[in-house]
């Protein structure tokens, strides 16, 4: 995919930060912080989120409710929000000169849905419509950690998650190790691919975001967005 | 020899690498043109034909997906659509009903009978200023149809077709574009770039051309004629030698 967006620097005035890592890294967390810090720094920020636009929202639910997602169709629906929310959400910001911070991004789509069975020149195909992100940070950790945490928080994995489309395994956490796991290597393939920042997930949250908030620092060295003089609480949307 | 294995079915582009696909009896009938040019009254006399002639028949059209149609008619109501949003709810509307639809229907010998395809994707989004590319890689996902048929006419012929239909609607008149002050501008010059669009594709797919300014009966005649021969062909090679097998057909 040569003539894909995602090969070139964007030429906006703003700046794009992504997150990416499995589910249970630890990204949000971290992605909050820095989004605290950025804007007490007076940085106007915006966040988005993957999978989180009305447009799809109900032939997701429909589509995960009565099982009718293939690979194929769980991917492009997730390419529709992608593309509504970089419509109305992305760009606008990343023109006039914000900070977007997007907890996921399209190597989401690269690393699930290639895990999940689809071309992987295809999906890199289906979003060669996406800026490339002035720093996309992977947090990487092993499978067991994130299942750890995820099961700390919660009763039960999620269907999708899990992978249990898929059917490789009847039990859910077996079958989160073995879908993860895919995910997990065809992230390590990405991070050479897309020049992804990856930062060691397993550090505990403090250690992490002072680590994260030196990366952001650096990539902000040259830019000079719209700040206010005094810091501001940033709020979510 | 399995009956399905004398005409592999090939992938438009990329395909569905989790699919294994196996033999494909059936057979992968696609009826294109635009708006308001008689696709689904033709369809329907096609169908009943066929099911008279014993072939089983199997229905799918554009935007029909259990899983999307809902979805691409709210945002329709809406209008808050972009080319690339509206090109992957198609995409996604075609893939759910490639997959739940017109591969099992394959799969279990019915002729399929395709209201639209891939193809229409294609004239719209360039119409629209969609990178060409990126559409036709979108649909990568497709199986490459047994027969096209294309329902050609000519905007002369095809508004007072669409008047004494359903009239002129915002989207078939392109108005989303801002072609024209009033729906009929909008949709005379919207219209006109979509046909000569069909008409580079036609050429580019090797679309079957049907003149359809004729009456619905004459062009049911030349359908039928068309879509008898391609049976009547695909019926030939299935009792050809083994050493003929896979010969291609010439599309």
């Amino acid at each position: 995919m040569s003539d894909s967006l995602l090969n070139l620097p964007h030429p906006y005035p703003g700046r794009l930060i992504a997150v990416e890592g499995v589910d249970g890294s630890g990204k949000s967390t971290q992605l909050l912080l820095l989004q605290r810090w950025l804007a007490a720094r007076g940085y106007r920020v915006h966040f988005t989120e993957w999978n989180s636009s009305r447009l799809v929202r109900r032939s997701m639910k429909r589509g995960k409710k009565k099982d009718l997602l293939t690979p194929t169709t769980f991917s492009l629906l997730h390419a529709v929000d992608f593309a509504d929310r970089l419509t109305y959400q992305i760009m606008p910001p990343l023109k006039a000169g914000m900070i977007v911070l997007a907890d996921r991004y399209a190597f989401t789509a690269f690393g699930r849905d290639v895990a999940r069975g689809v071309h992987p020149e295809w999906v890199r195909a289906v979003y060669s419509f996406a800026p490339r992100p002035d720093l996309t940070l992977y947090f990487r950790v092993p499978i067991e950690v994130s299942l750890e945490r995820l099961l700390a928080g919660r009763s039960k994995l999620k269907y999708h998650e899990a992978g249990m489309d898929l059917g490789l395994a009847a039990n859910p956490v077996e079958s989160f190790r073995l879908f993860q796991s895919r995910v997990l290597d065809t992230y390590d393939r990405l991070t050479g691919e897309f020049g992804l920042e990856v930062m060691d997930a397993t550090a505990e949250i403090k250690t992490l975001q002072k680590a994260v908030r030196r990366v952001v620092q650096a990539m902000l060295r040259h830019y000079d967005g719209p700040r206010d003089r005094k810091g501001r609480n940033g709020s979510r949307r | 020899m399995a009956p399905g294995a004398r005409r592999r079915k090939r992938w438009y582009g990329h395909g569905l690498p989790y699919l294994k696909l196996g033999p494909l009896p059936g057979h992968l009938i696609v009826i294109e043109g635009t708006d308001g040019v008689g696709r689904s009254t033709q369809i329907e006399m096609l169908r009943s034909w066929l099911e008279v002639e014993g072939y089983a028949v199997s229905n799918t059209g554009w935007t029909r997906s259990p899983l999307l149609s809902e979805t691409i008619n709210e945002a329709k109501a809406g209008h808050y659509l972009t080319v690339t949003t509206f090109s992957l709810l198609y995409a996604a509307d075609f893939a759910d009903r490639l997959e739940h639809q017109i591969i099992p229907s394959l799969k279990a010998g019915f002729v399929v009978i395709a209201d639209r395809y891939m193809y229409t994707a294609f004239a719209r989004n360039a119409v629209m200023g969609a990178n060409p590319g990126w559409t036709r890689q979108l649909f990568g996902v497709a199986l490459v149809p047994d027969l096209i048929l294309y329902l050609e006419i000519d905007l002369e012929h095809l508004v007072p077709r669409v008047l004494a239909g359903k009239g002129m609607n915002y989207w078939e008149s392109g108005m989303y574009l801002a072609l024209g002050t009033d729906i009929f501008e909008s949709f005379d010059r919207y219209q006109r770039r979509l046909l000569e669009e069909y008409d580079r594709l036609a050429d580019e797919f090797r679309f079957v051309r049907v003149d359809a300014r004729r009456s619905v009966e004459e062009i049911q005649n030349d359908l039928r004629a068309h879509i008898a021969q391609y049976l009547a062909t695909a019926g030939q090679l299935a009792v050809a030698p083994p050493a003929d097998a896979g010969a291609s057909r010439g599309r």
